[in-house]
């Protein structure tokens, strides 16, 4: 049903996601990602004919709350939580690229 | 502006409004613009593991009040999650809804009589705030780049039009007229320079009925100015490519407004891959007809309904009313205007006086009762205010309120009711019996006489077309 994963698909992933993997990696993920890929592609094995698509075990719907202010977290508390600060900001490398 | 040889612009928008909610999309989080940095957040909206979002009901029937002023179906929708790695998006993905969008087609209806089609209106959240440090300003060379998340998760409604757009003057009435729906249902306030609107246009060019071009989408395009400016420049750019031999690229632009002209963000085959897949900690969403009949119950009339209710009540529609009137109903100014119009006020006057001086100080509105709009107005009609005093009176009652008697007395303004005005007539008659005789057999000239003898003793402040309907009415 669909085509195996190919190195160059891990490739893309991981560079979307902004990591970078060695040779070696790229060989073990390709591997151990595809192993998930063929679980789920179990499915198709079975007879799935006249069977719903389901996104949601529960069957509820129309799940809200009410618009009422909570109280957020202690500043300190969260940007202790942060590898760097800056003027109470989280501060972060160099930002490649605009944002999307 | 009208491009040269023939060729015509396409132009679709997508108008993003963050919504007026007390608390964020999915958690308790305050919705508020200009606060402390990072003082408005919790797990949910930090993205911490093991955090579970929960649907705000009023940002859901915001939402559903926008469809419905835009005439669009109100469809069952989901939530999907939009993959991508960028600081300002803490859980790095953002959840906005996809392929179901709570607000399906629709349309909107200019001033003009054109109508611009609406292909959806949908849910998602607010990113945080990025500030980048170092460097040339701009993202690229920056050192290193510091972020703000009380925006992270702030609820928005994204409005996309289809590609019904012909020129940058209709592009800025669609976005006028947008903005005064989404303050009328109470969505949004509709503050572009804060932010609380933000555009994207989609623009191609063609030769007439041929096609759709291949299009370019200008990204973040925050004032009217810059909208118009970006789309005629976008769309000449476009005519010189091709007339020169070349094809237009389908990319992400950049709008520089100091510069005044478009750049290249990325093309389409550095295109993000979103992945998007379903939401999976939020179940679906389907407002049934009680639901929808509540909302729709709520809905106040909408400008393009207030536009010509006001239109009606107006006897001579010249251009300078009429230009007031847009602004009164962009504004939600009609109320007042209204009111003074039921009080027996001059159109033109209440018009005038609301697009200029109310206009002038919005926030003030919220401390100037009608009533005393509506006498201020009374009083300059009457003559016992000039222009200049009634605009004074105006803009004391909107820095602080009160009864515009008592500010016109405060001001000394007081010797110009009829009463007082009549008493100084009177004296002056007396101290010159002469030029009264010959104004009294027919001489017009010596009204400007006592006119100026009025102004040297109230100081200028006297009301002209009042006085000589006092010297007539003494005649
Ligand atoms: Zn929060």
């Amino acid at each position: 049903m669909s085509s195996p994963l190919r190195r160059e698909d891990v490739a893309h992933v991981a560079r979307l996601a902004r990591l970078t993997l060695s040779d070696a990696e790229l060989d073990m993920f390709t591997e151990q990602l595809g192993q998930v890929l063929e679980h789920a592609n179990d499915m198709a094995s079975l007879d799935l004919e006249g069977v719903v698509a389901t996104a949601h075990p529960f069957g509820l719907i129309n799940v809200v709350r009410d618009d009422v202010v909570r109280p957020s977290l202690e500043r300190d508390v969260v940007l202790a939580m942060a590898p760097d600060s800056q003027d109470h900001r989280f501060a972060v490398p160099r930002i490649m690229g605009e944002s999307p | 502006m009208t491009l040269r040889n023939g060729w015509e612009m396409v132009v679709g928008l997508e108008v993003h409004t963050e919504l007026k909610t007390a608390t964020k999309m999915f958690c308790g989080c305050a919705n508020s613009f200009g606060s402390e940095p990072n003082t408005s957040v919790c797990p949910v909206c930090l993205g911490l593991p093991g955090s579970l979002p929960v649907l705000n009901e009023r940002a859901i029937e915001l939402a559903m009040a926008i469809g419905m002023a835009l005439h669009s179906t109100i469809a069952p929708s989901t939530f999907h999650r939009k993959n991508y790695f960028y600081p300002d998006m803490p859980k790095d993905f953002q959840i906005s809804q996809y392929d179901l969008p709570i607000n399906l087609g629709g349309y909107l209806d200019l001033p003009d009589g054109s109508r611009v089609s609406i292909e959806r209106a949908h849910l998602e959240e607010d990113t945080g705030k990025s500030t980048h440090l170092g460097g040339s300003g701009r993202i690229h060379g920056a050192d290193r780049s510091l972020v703000d998340y009380n925006r992270s998760g702030v609820p928005l409604v994204e409005i996309v039009s289809g590609p019904d757009i012909r020129s940058s003057a209709q592009a800025r009435a669609y976005v006028v007229e947008l903005r005064g729906i989404l303050i009328a249902t109470g969505a949004s306030d509709g503050r572009m320079e804060e932010g609380s609107l933000r555009i994207d246009a989609n623009v191609s060019v063609r030769q007439a009925d041929a096609p759709f071009g291949t299009r370019c989408e200008i990204k973040n395009l925050n004032s009217l100015r810059s909208l118009q400016r970006a789309i005629d420049y976008e769309a000449a750019r476009q005519v010189d490519l091709i007339e020169e031999g070349g094809t237009v690229r389908q990319e992400t632009r950049h709008w520089d407004e100091n510069v005044g002209a478009t750049s290249t963000m990325r093309t389409k085959e550095e295109a993000e891959d979103y992945r998007y897949f379903r939401e999976p900690d939020l179940v679906d969403l389907a407002p049934d007809q009680s639901w929808q009949d509540r909302v729709r119950a709520q809905l106040p009339p909408m400008p393009a309904e207030r536009r010509s209710t006001l239109r009606a009540r107006i006897s001579e529609p010249v251009p300078t009313v009429l230009d007031a009137v847009e602004v009164v109903i962009d504004l939600g100014l009609d109320p007042f205007v209204h009111a003074a119009l039921d009080r027996g006020v001059e159109p033109a006057l209440a018009l005038a006086r609301a697009a200029n001086e109310l206009a002038g100080d919005l926030d003030g509105t919220s401390r100037l009762a009608a009533a005393a709009f509506c006498d201020t107005l009374l009083m300059e009609q009457r003559g016992e205010l000039s222009a200049t005093q009634a605009k004074t009176v105006l803009a004391e009652l909107l820095a602080r309120g009160g009864d515009p008697r008592d500010i016109a007395a405060l001001m000394g303004y007081e010797q110009l009711s009829s009463d007082s005005l009549g008493s100084t007539v009177a004296g002056l008659i007396e101290e010159f019996p002469d030029e009264w005789t010959r104004y009294r057999d027919g001489d017009e000239k010596l009204a400007q006489f006592f006119i100026g003898q009025v102004m040297k003793v109230t100081k200028g402040q006297a009301n002209g077309k009042a006085v000589v309907a006092e010297l007539r009415a003494r005649r």
